[in-house]
């Protein structure tokens, strides 16, 4: 049972790593418009030359 | 839980709104955030079609379409308007209305749903941890192994736990303070209590602990609660919304000439002057000019009145040909404006104690949940003398009667209702309005710009002999007047060239003159012209001598209104309808569309008397309104529905806005609330029985912490599921 020394700390960090990065994009707005952003990788607007 | 949400009720007082609303107005920056509601929307291509119209528009920098809420965002310099935005993109084909620039209350109300959300993230992250833990206990670790466990899931669940269970015990403080009981006050001692038993029992290495519980019951709670703020849209203050709408400011003519002052500087007897196309500042008696004035939005009739030297003008109404001098009879607090805005306030008041189904169910529940702890407690006390135990047994009790389950079913059902309504064109701006419709069983509709366009439009112009047509169409390109101009645009539609009249001037108050072929032209009201008035709305074209030609007007039907008001009938409802329009207009109306109970020429405050008549009555009234004569009634009345036309006033003051043109969805919306109403009662049940299967385990000291976590999980579940089977 010694592994679970060294799981636990590890999942516990893997977790953290998960909320960390959703409270990143919590703050970056990536859930103010779930609908429009699956359209917009669709268009192809910008594919040319990005967005100036 | 709903029934533990603050609501933002408007202030009873709309005066004191008036003085920040007018601030605000000051304040607001050059380089403003423009905001326009785009109902049509639904696709890649209009993303980008309705971003490269706005972004060819001269002064805007940058705009932004957000598909979820049909919105965009426009950051525009000061001279482009909203109004000006949203006529381009009808032009490009979308259909838009201009949103209420108080992007500030929508920034506040996106910060509590982050908040929301960051506090759910942390008891997801928490409770899953916990769980992979509790697993290990659950299959049988014992000794230091679990112990460890314990420990480990104590580190976890105590900081996870006081930051993401906040909003709980800061309501039920303030529940406690106000020394009344909500759903949240069983909740926090369920989560406390819980807690110690469970720090105590892992310190002196017991075999049960309910961190896993307590982080779950975060979670679910706060998921319900997520969702429950997310069908919220930000609700503005009606009256404020009044206040902001009255001008603040007036031209005085004094000894020294004209002077631009505050409207509250004005006191009875100055002189002002109106210029048309502005707003009448005051209640006033017109002392010289001769004009026409609209007041449509005031009264809702159609026709707009003559104004001359002595006719009395009151705030609000529209000022729309000639230059006018009023003398201020009544101002600020006195005029017309501000008391339809105290109407609004007394009739709000009036229906914040509507008591939600939540709520029904919180007032049976709180006091019976801590009864049956309580008394298990004390049970179990007496039969063993212990305490520790007997603690044990209070915390299980609360932990398996915690309303998870009830928690979700109102905000589950209510999520999947308002998307279907949303998706249907129908937003949904008070969280109890949808139960409260399914309630309904009579419909009161406005008349002008609700049942009908509010914009008259000509009728048989085809009869038109000769060049009438054309003579008609140079006129009235001549004239801003809403008759004018929708004649203009009638005529230029059949594809008519407007005729070569020369000296083309405006008589404010009576019509447009010119001279075509040598002979005098007249487009305007009967007596000017020398007609017979007529009983409808109509406009009189005179050339030379010969006899004047009647050009008659009416308003259309709006897309869907006789559907929905055939669609009500069939469903059992009554349906009435009430207009400030004169009675000839109003019943002609009304048989057309098929509704048989009439009242015309109703003041602002008979309609909000008739509102509250018919619900002294009984009766369950929907208000179906736009203009600032409803105002009062759409406070006043159980659940009301204004277009996106409307007034921003009307629109604060109604539960439920119609995002497009269409009156279709109010028969729709009435079906969905009556199936939602029907799926939380079905929601309540089942959280009941879940309920009562395992509350006889945990007063009999037999509920583990797995049986816990099971019946939570699974109630919260079956509760969501059958949320999704709305219809």
């Amino acid at each position: 049972m010694d592994i679970l020394g060294l799981l636990i700390p590890v999942s516990l960090f893997l977790g953290a790593v998960g909320l960390v990065a959703f409270w990143w994009m919590l703050r970056k707005g990536q859930f103010e418009d779930p609908d429009g952003d699956a359209h917009r990788i669709l268009r192809d607007d910008y594919d040319d030359k990005p967005k100036s | 839980m709903t029934a533990t949400f603050e609501h933002v009720r408007p202030s009873a007082c709309p005066a004191c709104n008036a003085a920040p609303a007018a601030e605000h107005l000051a304040d607001l920056p050059l380089d403003a955030t423009l905001m326009l509601s785009l109902p049509g929307i639904h696709c890649a291509g209009c993303i980008s079609g309705v971003e490269r119209a706005l972004l060819k528009v001269p002064g805007v920098r940058e705009a932004r379409v957000n598909l979820t809420l049909r919105r965009a965002a426009v950051q525009a310099g000061p001279e482009v308007t909203a109004e000006a935005l949203a006529e381009v993109l009808e032009r490009a084909g979308y259909e838009a209305h201009e949103l209420d620039p108080g992007v500030l209350a929508t920034t506040a109300a996106d910060r509590a749903g982050r908040d929301l959300l960051m506090r759910l993230a942390v008891a997801f992250f928490a409770m899953m941890n916990v769980m992979l833990l509790s697993v290990a206990v659950w299959s049988g670790a014992d000794g230091v192994t679990r112990d460890m466990m314990h420990w480990i899931s104590a580190a976890i669940a105590i900081p996870a736990v006081i930051f993401s269970g906040r909003p709980f015990y800061v309501s039920a403080w303030s529940a406690l303070r106000a020394r009344r009981l909500n759903m949240d006050v069983p909740i926090t001692l369920a989560i406390a209590l819980a807690m110690v038993t469970s720090s105590y029992e892992t310190i002196h290495s017991g075999h049960h602990a309910y961190f896993d519980a307590a982080v779950m019951l975060c979670f679910f709670l706060l998921a319900g609660r997520y969702l429950d703020h997310r069908t919220r849209a930000s609700a503005r203050s009606a009256a404020q919304e009044l206040a902001a709408l009255e001008v603040p400011r007036a031209i005085r003519l004094g000894d020294a000439g004209e002077e631009t002052v505050s409207v509250a500087e004005l006191v009875v007897g100055d002189v002002v002057r109106v210029k048309p196309g502005g707003r009448v500042p005051v209640d006033g008696v017109v002392l010289s000019g001769q004009s026409e004035i609209d007041r449509s939005l005031m009264t809702g009739e159609s026709l707009p009145a003559f104004a001359g030297e002595g006719s009395m003008v009151s705030a609000g109404e529209v000022n729309l040909t000639g230059p006018l001098t009023v003398e201020v009879t009544a101002a600020g607090r006195d005029t017309a404006l501000h008391r339809i805005a105290d109407l609004v306030a007394v009739a709000e008041s009036g229906r914040a104690n509507y008591h939600s189904l939540a709520d029904q169910a919180a007032k049976l529940y709180a006091p019976f949940v801590h009864i049956l702890s309580v008394v298990a407690a004390v049970g179990w006390w007496l039969y063993t003398q212990d305490l520790r135990i007997a603690l044990n047994i209070a915390a299980a009790v609360l932990i398996i009667t915690c309303p998870c389950a009830l928690g979700l079913a109102v905000p589950a059902v209510t999520t999947a209702a308002s998307g279907r309504l949303f998706r249907k064109g129908l937003l949904i701006k008070d969280a109890t309005a949808l139960e409260r419709l399914a309630e309904a069983d009579t419909v009161v509709f406005d008349k002008t710009g609700t049942l009908t366009n509010g914009a008259p439009t000509p009728l048989d112009l085809d009869g038109l002999p000769g060049d009438a047509g054309r003579v008609a169409l140079a006129l009235a390109q001549g004239s801003s007047h809403p008759l004018a101009v929708s004649l203009a645009k009638a005529l230029a539609g059949q594809g008519l060239r407007p005729a070569h009249v020369e000296s083309l001037r405006e008589v404010p108050g009576h019509g447009v003159e010119g001279t075509w072929q040598g002979q005098v032209v007249r487009l305007g009201r009967a007596a000017w012209v020398g007609a017979e008035a007529a009983a409808e709305t109509a406009t009189f074209l005179k050339i030379g001598d010969s006899a004047p030609l009647t050009l008659r007007f009416a308003d259309t039907l709006r897309e869907g209104a006789a559907d929905v008001v055939a669609a009500l009938m069939a469903q059992g409802k009554r349906v009435i309808v009430i207009s400030g329009d004169t009675t000839a207009a109003v019943t002609r109306f009304a048989r057309d569309i098929g509704i048989e109970e009439v009242i015309a020429e109703a003041l602002p405050h008979e309609k909000a008397a008739l509102v509250a008549d018919l619900t002294a009555q009984g009766a369950k009234v929907l208000m179906v309104g736009d203009g600032l004569n409803d105002t009062a009634a759409l406070a006043a009345a159980h659940v009301s529905i204004s277009p996106a036309s409307a007034l921003d006033a009307a629109r604060a003051a109604s539960d439920m806005v119609l995002m497009g043109r269409s009156l279709a969805p109010i028969a729709d919306a009435i079906r969905t609330a009556v199936s939602a109403r029907k799926r939380i009662r079905e929601n309540f049940t089942i959280a009941t029985v879940y309920n009562v299967l395992a509350v006889p385990l945990a007063v009999a000291g037999l509920c583990s912490p797995l049986i816990a976590a099971l019946a939570m999980s699974l109630s919260s579940i079956t509760v969501s599921l059958n949320a999704l089977r709305l219809k």
